[in-house]
């Protein structure tokens, strides 16, 4: 695993202590010590010039299926977007944006393209859409030139960079062949683009570097930056403006740089852009995916349009405070402005006026709903079909708000101890984790996890409300790293007060923007990074602009050289908890 | 039928007569030899090989046979192979040497059982899987290299992978794995007046531009995009194979279009899983007898089972862990569940392949399963003594019916049996200690 994150309680466990021992005490807890760089400047403080850092390697990144669904509608049209199922992303380090940079295109996953590019091609050059891709009008049934205006400038924008004439060429003969074979030069165009739509080149974004005659080193070229900034800040290609200036070379230039940047950060693009970061961070892709499942007996309330509405609640406060308020990312953990609709209404036990459609609210000031660690898409997904799970939960928070790892357990655990108190009645999930507590094996990484998620057990596994459990009042008390709390509104409160909340999230978005995990030359930086974050107020659009404008993000070692990659773990727990990691 | 007045003289003469009447024609029983087990030409019915998974392993005390070799006894937990212990073989008492690695929960003993490794983290695949390297020998000249299926609805549950980051994911829907084999692409032996689409014949042309053009990316990449890249080109070498197969019906008698399944209803729960495994089964049943795929690869249930009563909040795998070893009964009641229903679903799928007429005999006999899980006893992750099993004679290649003690042998020795039976030139398998050249001389025929 890249050095990027810690693994908790790695030096007890090189004390031949159970991993994770008895960590997680007081004072911050455990936490990333920053790894020196090899060349290492004096620790900066707050000053206004970044240190100096040696960036990581690149690697081509496959387009997600987010992306994929993005660029095609705005390069052939909205109605062109087929639905149908993709070959799964991968998730590596918590991020599937880092798996991007690991994963190749299977038998199966090349078959699934290759079926949806037959229906984009289809549905994009069919009588009703042409003409809105299809700047000319053929002459007869094979026309070179006319075909060759489309491929070139579809082909641009598909492959993100201008075209050469002899593979116009060659795209053009593969029209003109079909188009005389079928008797129909839409027939015709349509064979050339859903080749195009399988190319390499369209299904892995290239990232490619050039030498800096100014500075030396490697850095992206204009081109490659084009597409670095369009895919992290809208998700999709880009558009002509900003291919434009990566064709023209401004986009290797500082002030060139500056003001697509600005221009695409005050975008509503940017919108799908945040969204898709907190999606992959948290997970969400196993709701869009359909993978939530619940037993209909235990959770009747349950539906996929409900968990999907879930989805978009919390996509929407985070939208709202994090760029429609310009507000501070750690009050996602303490607000309480939130928005319902009527199946959401059904999960929140709460009366929703609009039949249908989204509308504000704003739960009470003793409600137990307070910021998103208590919405339902958070609850759900870190739960088992069956019940709530307070581990899952816990790993969750400490894996995706505070970047630590929690190890696997250990394969030689003797379960047998827990046989002796098993017969008793456990009514609530404190009770049934008393084992973890009570086996050393055990206790050192759940004390990590679990009184995390048991501040959250006054939600059951679908996120609804509750203040017993088989009968038992629940206790929802307990403490983060030293920081007690008596329910989950409190818990969300010393979340946000944990020191490590904003530099892990500058982390995260780091780790997202670049498709890895940090190197060593870059960490110096990131403390950087992340005490500017703090003096912005921990706010979205001055983070995502300290990364795009950074050598970390404009420059790279070199290509990356193959190695293995990791993936994330499965515990115990996450048995059924598809949203945790999804299935490796 | 029209079949069987057609004496074969006369159907020889006509495949003489052109090449382009040759295409088209469906093989027909009557090039069957006495025995139906060979074409007249004296080639063979297709070898197939499958993996058949389930997870959280079973309790070996109940599950060992005493008796080894031929007629051996059938413990409590494998009374659902009841009828067919002629068909299958019990590898007992195969396990895993860790080398000083740690054991991966649910992840090493599957590893070590497929790719002959053992991962040193989580996640992590150092060969490719043993379905994988198969597929290449088997599975290159069929429509599609392999077909994976999960029966538990998530598809990336699948263990066929070439690597770290190359999982094959799987289909868990049997309507999308049936639109997938049998729609469109799919040449119906039974349409008389079947065409390949020009369409078809345009897509290769257009897909060797994709080829050129991937061809001249590589020059531009860096070690671990090749790599990627290359990957990918064996993906496009599989996908021209399927249009190129897709030109003309498939040529084996066995063959059907069968019905789209009706209805599905995916969970994780044991219901709607056995309901799913059986449609999926079916699906890939006729895809075999259509010659579509030589190679499957159905996990039931994931290492870590999800598997679940309706109605109950504890899974099969929590259960493994949570549960009292009972002291009167010696075994996990409730975990046990799972585990036994799970044998008798590997039984089930066992026996439809015996009782698919293929040839003179059945698809089985054409077949070699691998039924196997990655713990032996669950609750403490036990690598040793794997649960696996082989069902079939891969078309006389191996004998079957037996029980076979490892004695704490590498389970690689397993997978060195498969591989030389299906006509892998491996002479070993395995890294570490797990590394093995002697394969089951009693399983080999």
């Amino acid at each position: 695993m890249a050095g990027s994150r810690i693994l908790v309680g790695a030096l007890l466990a090189a004390l031949a202590l159970p991993a994770c021992g008895s960590s997680g005490g007081a004072g911050g807890g455990p936490r990333t010590t920053p790894t020196p760089a090899p060349s290492a400047t004096a620790t900066p403080g707050p000053t206004p010039a970044p240190p100096s850092t040696k960036a990581g390697p690149a690697a081509m990144r496959r387009l997600t299926a987010p992306q994929y669904r993005a660029t095609i509608a705005d390069v052939l049209g909205e109605d062109a977007v087929a639905p149908g199922r993709f070959e799964p992303d991968q998730r590596v380090s918590g991020l599937l944006a880092v798996g991007s940079a690991d994963v190749s295109v299977s038998p199966s996953g090349l078959e699934q393209y290759d079926a949806m590019a037959r229906e984009v091609a289809r549905r994009a050059l069919d009588p009703d859409h042409r003409d809105a891709v299809v700047s000319c009008s053929p002459q007869s049934t094979v026309d070179d030139a006319c075909a060759s205006a489309f491929l070139r400038a579809t082909a641009r924008r598909l492959l993100r960079r201008p075209v050469a004439d002899d593979e116009v060429s060659a795209w053009t003969a593969i029209a003109r062949e079909a188009a005389s074979d079928l008797g129909d030069f839409h027939a015709g165009l349509e064979v050339a683009l859903s080749a195009l739509l399988v190319s390499p080149e369209f299904l892995f974004r290239i990232d490619e570097t050039e030498i800096d005659p100014e500075r030396g080193g490697e850095r992206f070229t204009s081109l490659s930056m084009a597409h670095r900034l369009s895919y992290l800040l809208w998700n999709s290609t880009p558009d002509e403006e900003l291919l434009a200036a990566g064709e023209r070379g401004e986009l290797v230039d500082p002030a060139g740089l500056a003001s697509q940047v600005d221009r695409l950060l005050e975008s509503d693009r940017l919108d799908t852009s945040v969204r898709q970061l907190f999606a992959d961070a948290w997970g969400f892709d196993a709701i869009e995916q359909g993978l939530v499942r619940k037993d209909p007996e235990i959770f009747p309330a349950f539906s996929q349009e409900a968990i999907r509405d879930a989805e978009e609640q919390t996509l929407r406060v985070v939208v709202d405070q994090l760029l429609a308020r310009d507000g501070d990312y750690r009050e996602l953990f303490t607000t309480r402005r939130s928005f319902m609709t009527r199946p959401l209404g059904i999960l929140y036990r709460v009366p929703v006026r609009s039949p249908e459609g989204w509308e504000e609210w704003l739960f009470a000031d003793d409600d137990r709903r307070v910021g998103v660690l208590t919405h339902a898409s958070l609850l759900a997904l870190r739960s088992h079909p069956g019940r709530s799970s307070p581990t899952l939960r816990g790993k969750f928070v400490r894996e995706a708000f505070l970047c630590q790892d929690v190890p696997p357990p250990p394969g030689n655990v003797d379960f047998s101890m827990f046989a002796d108190d098993a017969n008793q009645k456990k009514t609530t999930a404190r009770e049934r984790l008393e084992a973890h507590v009570s086996n050393p094996a055990c206790a050192g990484c759940h004390a990590l996890m679990d009184p995390i998620g048991l501040a959250l057990e006054n939600f059951d596994g679908i996120g609804v409300e509750r203040d017993t459990e088989n009968g038992a009042a629940i206790d929802a008390s307990g403490a983060l790293d030293g920081d007690a709390y008596a329910d989950a509104p409190g818990l969300g409160a010393a979340l946000a007060r944990h020191p490590q909340l904003g530099p892990c999230f500058v982390e995260t978005a780091f780790r997202y923007s670049v498709g890895r995990n940090p190197v060593a030359g870059e960490r110096d930086w990131l403390e950087w990074a992340q005490e500017r974050f703090a003096d912005s107020g921990f706010r979205l659009r001055p983070l995502l602009r300290t990364i795009v404008t950074s050598d970390a993000f404009r420059r790279a070692s070199g290509p990356r050289e193959a190695s293995t990659a990791t993936t994330a773990n499965a515990h115990p727990d996450d048995a059924d908890a598809v949203g945790a990691e999804g299935s490796r | 039928m029209r079949r069987s007045r057609l004496d074969r003289r006369t159907v020889l003469r006509g495949l003489l007569g052109g090449a382009a009447v040759s295409i088209g024609l469906p093989l027909l029983e009557i090039f069957l030899d006495d025995h139906g087990t060979a074409l007249a030409d004296g080639g063979a019915l297709p070898v197939r090989f499958g993996t058949w998974f389930w997870g959280c392993g079973m309790n070996p005390d109940r599950w060992t046979p005493e008796r080894v070799g031929a007629g051996y006894d059938l413990p409590v937990e494998l009374a659902p192979l009841a009828g067919l212990s002629d068909r299958v073989s019990v590898l007992s008492g195969f396990g895993v040497t860790l080398d000083g690695r740690p054991n991966l929960p649910h992840w090493t003993g599957v590893m070590a059982t497929l790719t002959g490794s053992v991962p040193r983290r989580d996640g992590d695949v150092d060969a490719p899987t043993l379905d994988t390297i198969v597929s290449k020998a088997i599975g290159s000249a069929t429509r599609f290299r392999s077909i994976e299926m999960s029966a538990t609805g998530i598809p990336g549950q699948s263990y066929s992978r070439e690597g770290t980051s190359l999982v094959n994911s799987a289909a868990v829907s049997p309507l999308e794995l049936y639109a997938r084999i049998f729609g469109p692409g799919f040449a119906d032996p039974g349409d008389a007046s079947f065409q390949p689409d020009p369409r078809t014949l345009l897509r290769r042309s257009a897909l060797s531009a994709v080829r050129e053009d991937a061809n001249r990316l590589a020059a531009r990449l860096g070690s671990h995009d090749r790599r990627r890249l290359d990957q990918y080109l064996t993906s496009l070498r599989q996908l021209e194979q399927q249009i190129e197969v897709s030109l003309r019906p498939p040529d084996l008698a066995a063959c059907r279009k069968p019905e789209a399944p009706a209805g599905e209803d995916v969970g994780s729960d044991l219901e709607r899983a056995t309901a799913t495994h059986r449609l999926l089964a079916d699906v890939a049943i006729a895809a075999m007898l259509c010659d579509q795929a030589r190679v499957f690869n159905m996990v039931f249930s994931w290492g870590t089972s999800e598997l679940r009563r309706q109605g109950t909040d504890t899974a099969h795998h929590q259960l493994t862990h949570d549960e009292v070893v009972d002291k009167e009964l010696g075994y996990q009641p409730r975990a046990t569940e799972y585990s036994q229903a799970s044998v008798a679903e590997w039984a089930w799928f066992v026996r439809r392949l015996a009782e698919t007429p293929e040839g003179a005999g059945s698809l089985l006999d054409h077949c070699l399963v691998l039924g196997h899980s990655e713990s032996s006893f669950a609750k403490s992750h036990s690598v040793a003594g794997l649960p696996v099993m082989l069902a079939g004679t891969a078309g006389g290649r191996v004998r079957s019916g037996l029980h076979v003690r490892g004695d704490g042998e590498p389970v690689t020795r397993v997978g060195l049996t498969v591989q030389q039976a299906l006509g892998v030139a491996a002479e070993s398998f395995g890294t570490g200690s797990m590394r093995t050249d002697r394969p089951l001389a009693d399983i080999l025929a």
